[in-house]
């Protein structure tokens, strides 16, 4: 049972899989833990329950990872991803301890699965959690209840004594009360902040209004806030997230992975007017994937239709809701309620542009447009057998880009560029670290175990001394 | 305006009430559901690595009734999907599918029940399990006292041929016999049903390989440890051990048949007549497999007991502990007959084994007692489905 008179050793501010590696790693070395989640039981985890794997170096292949992905390849392809916006040193270090992790993750009880038909040909390179983030959650909350953590569910952290960059206590509200919590050291391990609508309109405007958040309510970025007006140095881009087309019939919050739609190469996708506004054959997946969110904001009211028609129906993953269905392009306009004389002329002007090729989704076929703008420069086929469907689809913020500088040990950097006293933080709160830009599948959580197993040894030091 | 107000307009951006309600609704409101969570969860997909039920809903696009049947029937009830969803209830997609599935299997029991007429048997199982018992351990024991010179009932009988005193082994082996075909008829006729509702091939059941596997997976009880991890009770993976205790159930079970079929070998082709000594092959089986059937319906019991109430399909309670009893009851009466065999109770005894055991065969095809039938025959064509798919 959790004691709010006692001065822990360390306090974990967060509930996913940073948090709890974090409270796991630091009670493994001797530390009295203390974890505040804001969420309630069910909801705990933050986006951690929505993820799936991650994404480890390993030198050779196991019973769960069908070859080696060496630690030069991992930093390659996150130096592609981010297009440099990484910090290289973090990023290897971080890299390099990623291959242990592997083994740490599973003795707290967490298990792989081998790669099965549903794993998106990431065999090799990513793990696979059996059963999924909640299974991986699950099993680091029976660790850290089994070896002494204390946990506190709907205990929302609402302001912090922090005295030159050193943490002193924080005010959290628990059970309609508010309780002043010591520690000896902090890990704040507390996500971004994509559910805190007012804060996305700083950037966005009132398109921000429109914008479907793919994980809970939660990640409200509180403490990131605070943790950046008492002078932490910030790092990553605060105006960007990770956004991608989901469907506009997903809840507000907490749609998770069944609401996206990855068909936008299978048709062609429409504005509110019925027009065009983007080559929808540029990239491979999950490229593409990644780049729709954005486009969608970008277009009025934040809305868009993915147009497709009954030949390719059953050629992707299917989802959530039904497509809606008409028989005529005209009809499938009504339904939209969007102008059926423009869907015609656009669907018409595609078909006749379209040049036949050999389509093959799974490589930038030679299916592609002539002499339209935009042009569909790959998987070009023609709209033309009934009956027609779409999907409307609205930007998913998965997570923010925006967090806390970090060192090696994971320990905050405040704005004069000294370490922090005795704050540390992990996972998407400072992933702006390693992920400057763009996404690559599993990053966000081998950077949540790395640097929380990495925090919370260190806070515990730290607290000792 | 108002006449445009008035027109109802299809709204697309409009949540639908339920995540994942598409297709045609099926027979039944569970089917529907049933239906439902399975497009929810074929978008979904993170539980493929945990049993078969998922795998097989992968192959599939649609969910016909049939599919849905054959998918609630493969589900081993493990319950690890419920805890690993992260859309599980109160999260507003409420994806709940031990307990939707649990539901879809007790009906499907009663849908494929030969004779229709009897299908009833299932709604309110538990109480009409017991009126039947009841009543058929009255009429041996009435049967046996009418029958008998009291003297006789309650009579010492030893050595062979003691149990015979009270009732004639032909009469014992007609009417045992008659029960027992009759248990083996229904059951077959409910296994076609289910066979043809699915709609696999008959050929399927003729494929040694597909068999093989899942006499295998059907044996060790492969699909209830939830992936690894064994049957969780809550959410903390509290052990259950129902695998253990399905094994002493299924095991003992199978060694008490053995223990007759030996004990039949002897009367008729050795003429050895019952009763054989404690050292003897029907007694060991029979032992043995009584001890069976004796820990293992408890834990199960238990197991059912301690059960997270989130996912209890309850009105399903009745028939589940039903055909624990009556497993129970066998054995108990069973080895009380064993250890008191040469008292003057064996004449009761006699009559209150006998009573339960035939209670047990008659009901066997209007009870929890299918579950084994369809699952092994889902785990067939799953087996066939997977070898086909690779």
């Amino acid at each position: 049972m959790a004691d709010l008179t006692k001065k822990y050793d360390v306090l974990v501010i967060g509930g996913g899989n940073a948090a709890l590696c974090a409270a796991v790693s630091a009670r493994l070395e001797g530390a009295s833990v203390l974890v505040l989640e804001r969420a309630e039981e069910f909801y705990r985890g933050g986006n951690t329950r929505h993820t799936r794997n991650m994404r480890c170096a390993h030198d050779a292949a196991t019973d769960t990872l069908t070859g080696p992905y060496p630690e030069d390849e991992l930093f390659e392809d996150l130096l592609r991803v981010t297009e440099g916006e990484t910090d290289e040193e973090l990023a290897r270090h971080m890299i390099h301890e990623s291959k242990d992790m592997l083994n740490w993750i599973v003795e707290q009880g967490v298990r792989f699965q081998p790669p099965l038909g549903g794993t998106l040909g990431l065999g090799r390179t990513n793990s696979f959690f059996l059963g999924g983030g909640r299974a991986m959650l699950n099993a680091l909350y029976n660790t850290a209840a089994r070896i002494g953590v204390d946990v506190l569910y709907e205990a929302e952290v609402t302001d912090m004594d922090i005295q030159d960059g050193m943490f002193v206590s924080a005010t959290a509200r628990i059970d309609g009360k508010d309780e002043i919590i010591r520690a000896g050291a902090l890990v704040a391990a507390a996500g971004g902040f994509e559910s805190n609508i007012e804060w996305l309109k700083e950037y966005w405007g009132e398109a921000a209004e429109n914008f479907l958040i793919r994980g809970t309510a939660n990640n409200r970025g509180s403490i990131l806030k605070i943790l950046l007006d008492a002078d932490v140095q910030e790092i990553g881009d605060p105006t960007q997230c990770h956004a991608v087309a989901i469907d506009a019939r997903a809840p507000k919050y907490d749609g998770g992975i069944i609401t996206r739609l990855d068909c936008v190469v299978f048709g062609i996708v429409v504005n509110k007017h019925a027009e065009r506004f983007y080559d929808e054959g540029e990239d491979i997946w999950p490229k593409r994937y990644a780049i729709w969110g954005r486009l969608v904001a970008q277009q009025p009211d934040q809305i868009a239709y993915i147009v497709f028609d009954h030949s390719v129906l059953t050629k992707f993953m299917p989802s959530l809701f039904p497509p809606i269905k008409a028989d005529t392009v005209a009809e499938l306009a009504d339904k939209l309620q969007i102008p059926a004389d423009t869907l015609e002329k656009t669907v018409t002007g595609f078909n006749a542009a379209v040049v036949d090729g050999d389509f093959d989704h799974t490589i930038l076929d030679d299916c592609h447009t002539e002499g339209l703008e935009p042009p569909k420069t790959h998987w070009a086929q023609r709209l033309e057998t009934p009956p027609y469907y779409a999907y409307p689809v609205r930007p998913g913020i998965t997570f923010t880009y925006l967090g806390t500088r970090v060192n090696k040990q994971a320990q905050m950097i405040m704005k004069d560029g000294k370490p922090s006293a005795n704050m540390f933080a992990a996972g998407e709160i400072m992933s702006g670290n390693v992920l400057g830009k763009g996404y690559a599948a599993g990053i966000g959580m081998t950077i949540g175990s790395v640097f929380g197993r990495i925090a919370g040894r260190e806070a515990a030091h730290n607290a000792r001394n | 305006m108002p006449a445009t107000e008035q027109t109802p307009q299809f709204d697309p951006l409009a949540k639908p009430e339920k995540a994942g309600l598409s297709g045609p609704a099926g027979g039944t409101e569970t089917l529907t559901e049933a239906g439902r969570l399975m497009t929810v969860c074929n978008s979904c997909r993170y539980c493929e690595g945990l049993c078969a039920v998922f795998p097989a809903m992968i192959m599939r696009r649609d969910f016909p009734d049939g599919d849905l049947n054959y998918l609630a029937n493969l589900c081993h009830g493990c319950g690890a999907c419920f805890y690993d969803c992260q859309f599980a209830p109160p999260h507003e997609f409420d994806v709940n599918v031990p307990k939707v599935m649990s539901r879809a299997r007790a009906e499907s029991y009663q849908a494929y029940a030969w004779p229709r007429a009897l299908s009833g048997m299932f709604a309110r199982n538990g109480l009409l399990i017991s009126i039947i018992t009841a009543l058929s351990v009255a009429i041996f024991i009435f049967g046996f006292a009418a029958a008998n010179d009291p003297a006789v009932l309650y009579g010492i009988h030893t050595g062979p041929g003691s149990f015979y005193k009270l009732m004639p082994h032909n009469a014992m082996v007609v009417l045992f016999g008659a029960a027992f075909l009759y248990a083996i008829f229904a059951s077959v006729m409910g296994a076609r049903m289910f066979w043809r509702d699915i709609g696999e091939p008959a050929s399927t059941l003729r494929e040694p390989q597909s068999l093989w596997q899942a006499i295998k997976d059907a044996g060790k009880l492969r699909y209830l440890d939830g992936g690894g991890a064994d049957c969780a009770a809550d959410e903390n993976a509290t052990p259950d051990h129902r695998r253990f205790y399905h094994h002493c159930t299924f095991y003992g079970f199978l060694l008490c048949f053995a223990a007759t079929s030996v004990a039949t070998f002897y009367h008729y082709l050795l003429g050895m007549v019952a009763p054989y000594p404690w050292y003897d092959a029907p007694v060991v089986l029979g032992t043995i497999g009584g001890v069976g059937l004796l820990i293992g319906p408890v834990g199960l019991l238990k197991a059912k007991w301690t059960r997270d109430p989130d996912m209890q399909d309850k009105e399903r309670f009745g028939m589940d502990v039903a055909f624990l009893a009556m497993l129970f009851l066998t054995s108990l009466t069973g080895l009380a007959l064993l250890f008191l065999r040469d008292t003057s109770a064996m004449g009761i005894l006699l009559a209150l084994h006998l009573g339960v055991v035939f209670s047990l065969f008659i009901t066997m095809p209007y009870g929890k007692f299918v579950h084994g039938i369809y699952r092994f025959m889902a785990l067939v064509r799953y087996a066939r489905e997977s070898h086909t798919a690779t």
